[in-house]
């Protein structure tokens, strides 16, 4: 790997070096090697428990890590918690959606970082809502999202427009990095090709992308490189177009590991 | 169009079908309660609750009973203004009517004329330097009062994380204690021309119009108004999105307290005097305009507009109450029953929206 990561240091995003979090005796994640390139799409595959979403955790500021080193943008990064990390530019779409119901769109979308007028008052500075709604209709129109009318609230929003609004909120504030946690668990079909419609589109703008999954049909759709987490260690390093479903089944289920995680596994 | 016209278990999503607004439905609330007193008026006594029925007046309402009825709420109406703030945020505020109590005290004690009827002050607390002081003394004094406590409040609730319920309970135990002790349990009377006249007349109702007007712009357009409703509706969301939500919580009760200091002010100018009993159970009337203004215990959704509506529904009630010559026992039984009618509403309203997502 270290021939890959001197060649094409401008390139890299994300970086994590032996990246361990240990809960008590409970080792969740042990000496994580990993990298991201710049534009790159990533999946994170494995079983319940394999550690991908405590991976998630130590780089989105979520929880603090035991061991190892995350270089993010180029500088080594110690995020106290997910807004340090959100600042940085690591933006993290989680299942459970961090939206304020009772606010529309525009609202929500500009949550903390408003457009705002005559800022001499301070805390009364006046909301800009005019040019919050047409950046945010010339957000939603880049991400390709439909949503019938921004002005409503989002109590009143299905799932698939929820999932729709936060990850256009991700992708309007061109972050950095965006980090999707299993974001199509809980939709329907529809919903679904809407969200996926959102990922390609971030793809073609050159965004880089972490994308946690379990529907293989996605991932094989949409990424380029699938990383694969077992029992707390990545096992596999796979790039898309040179494995198949049954494949990665393999290195998830434990009956494949690749050569150089077995040696790292020992060590 | 027709990708988000499908929600989660098979429930259909109606952009058309927008919600109607909270306030309407309270102004309706206010108007059927109107015309139920009209009707029981006219039936009962062959009298009318809204029109001018004398005939040496020349008017079409009962301008008389439409003054007293929104004169007896501005002042409880000030407070509310603040306690919308604070349950929108999903808090609650207790403290309000002991804070009421205690900033008259100390106010009135910066108001006293030096001589009455060409006789020392009978009820002085201070000395002769804190006689006839301009009337920006005790109002400054008392925005200090209100603003204090109000931080206090805030920073327990923002800072100690302990319940609001508990933080502002603390204080209205406290700050009626401080109202007692203030002037040994004795009344504080006799105030300048000056302040005295703060409070006459319709003034009051001109304060509580004014400050309802500036509070409504500042909810409405404002990012202090946009993040109070946010932590009201999420708490989390706001935090992750970089609001200083206990900063925000601070300013929200400093506000609050603020309020309750002017309804002190007002209070006490139009009493000409202050007691330490002042306030007392004013903040469950706050509390219970709000609730029936359409303002969610639950936190991030209301309005002042609610507010004013609700206060004006419970004004009307005792005015319509007293109109039916019936017992004052009898208006805070309906009062209890109204405000646990307009939780209850709240709830089913929550349900419902809750089961549409």
């Amino acid at each position: 790997m270290s021939g890959i990561e001197l060649q094409d240091m401008d390139d890299i995003v994300l970086e994590t070096r032996d990246l361990t979090k240990h809960y008590g005796g409970v080792h969740a994640l042990e000496g994580a090697n990993f990298i991201l390139h710049k534009g790159e799409h990533v999946a994170i595959m494995g079983d319940n428990g394999a550690g991908k979403s405590t991976f998630v955790r130590q780089i989105t500021g979520v929880e603090q890590r035991t061991r190892g080193d995350i270089i993010f943008d180029g500088k080594s990064v110690h995020f106290s918690g997910p807004l340090a990390a959100r600042e940085a530019g690591i933006e993290a779409v989680f299942q459970n959606l961090a939206l304020a119901d009772h606010l529309d769109v525009p609202d929500n979308l500009f949550l903390g970082r408003e457009k705002t007028m005559w800022n001499w008052l301070g805390p009364f500075r006046r909301l800009d809502y005019k040019g919050m709604r047409d950046d945010t209709i010339a957000a939603l129109e880049k991400t390709g999202v439909k949503i019938p009318n921004i002005r409503n609230t989002i109590q009143n929003m299905s799932g698939g427009q929820r999932q729709c609004v936060a990850i256009a909120r991700t992708a309007s504030f061109h972050s950095k990095l965006t980090i999707m946690d299993e974001p199509t668990a809980a939709l329907g079909v529809q919903e679904t090709a809407q969200v996926e419609t959102i990922v390609r589109t971030l793809k073609d703008a050159g965004e880089p992308l972490i994308l946690i999954s379990h529907n293989m049909r996605q991932v094989m759709d949409l990424v380029d490189r699938i990383i694969v987490f077992r029992r707390g260690r990545i096992v596999a390093n796979l790039n898309r177009h040179e494995t198949d479903g049954q494949d990665v089944v393999a290195y998830i289920t434990g009956a494949k590991t690749q050569p150089e995680y077995e040696m790292e596994g020992a060590a | 169009m027709s990708d988000s016209a499908h929600g989660i278990g098979g429930l259909k999503y109606d952009p058309k079908k927008k919600a109607r607004p909270q306030e309407l439905n309270v102004f309706i609330a206010l108007a059927i309660i109107v015309v139920a007193f009209e009707g029981l008026g006219r039936i009962l006594y062959g009298d009318s609750f809204l029109f001018n029925t004398r005939d040496n007046v020349d008017a079409i309402f009962n301008w008389a009973r439409l003054n007293i009825i929104i004169l007896q709420v501005s002042i409880v109406g000030i407070i509310a203004l603040g306690v919308t703030q604070v349950i929108i945020s999903g808090g609650i505020d207790l403290s309000s009517g002991s804070i009421v109590g205690a900033t008259a005290m100390i106010v009135m004690s910066f108001a006293q004329t030096e001589l009455v009827n060409g006789n020392p002050n009978p009820k002085a607390i201070f000395g002769p330097w804190a006689m006839d002081l301009p009337v920006i003394v005790p109002i400054v004094v008392g925005l200090c009062c209100g603003l204090a406590a109000g931080l206090i409040n805030g920073a327990l609730v923002a800072y100690t994380r302990i319940p609001p319920f508990i933080a502002t309970l603390g204080m209205m135990v406290s700050a009626r204690g401080l109202s007692k002790w203030w002037s040994n349990g004795n009344p504080i009377s006799f105030p300048t021309e000056s302040y005295a006249a703060l409070g006459r007349g319709m003034w009051p109702v001109v304060y509580f119009i004014g400050l309802a007007i500036l509070f409504h712009l500042i909810l409405r357009f404002t990012v202090y108004g946009k993040h109070t409703y946010a932590i009201g509706s999420n708490e989390d969301a706001a935090r992750m999105s970089g609001i200083n939500v206990a900063r925000q919580k601070v300013l929200i009760y400093a506000i609050a307290g603020m309020l309750a200091a002017i309804a002190a002010i007002v209070l006490s100018s139009k009493n000409l005097t202050a007691q330490a009993g002042m306030g007392v159970m004013y903040e469950l009337d706050a509390i219970a305009m709000t609730v029936i203004g359409g303002v969610s215990l639950a936190g991030g959704r209301g309005s002042i507009i609610g507010t004013v509506l609700g206060a004006l529904i419970f004004g009307v009630i005792i005015s319509g109450f007293t109109f039916l010559k019936l017992d004052a026992y009898y208006q805070e039984m309906v009062k209890g029953a109204i405000i646990v009618g307009a939780v209850v509403l709240d709830q089913w309203r929550q349900s419902r929206s809750s089961m549409r997502s």
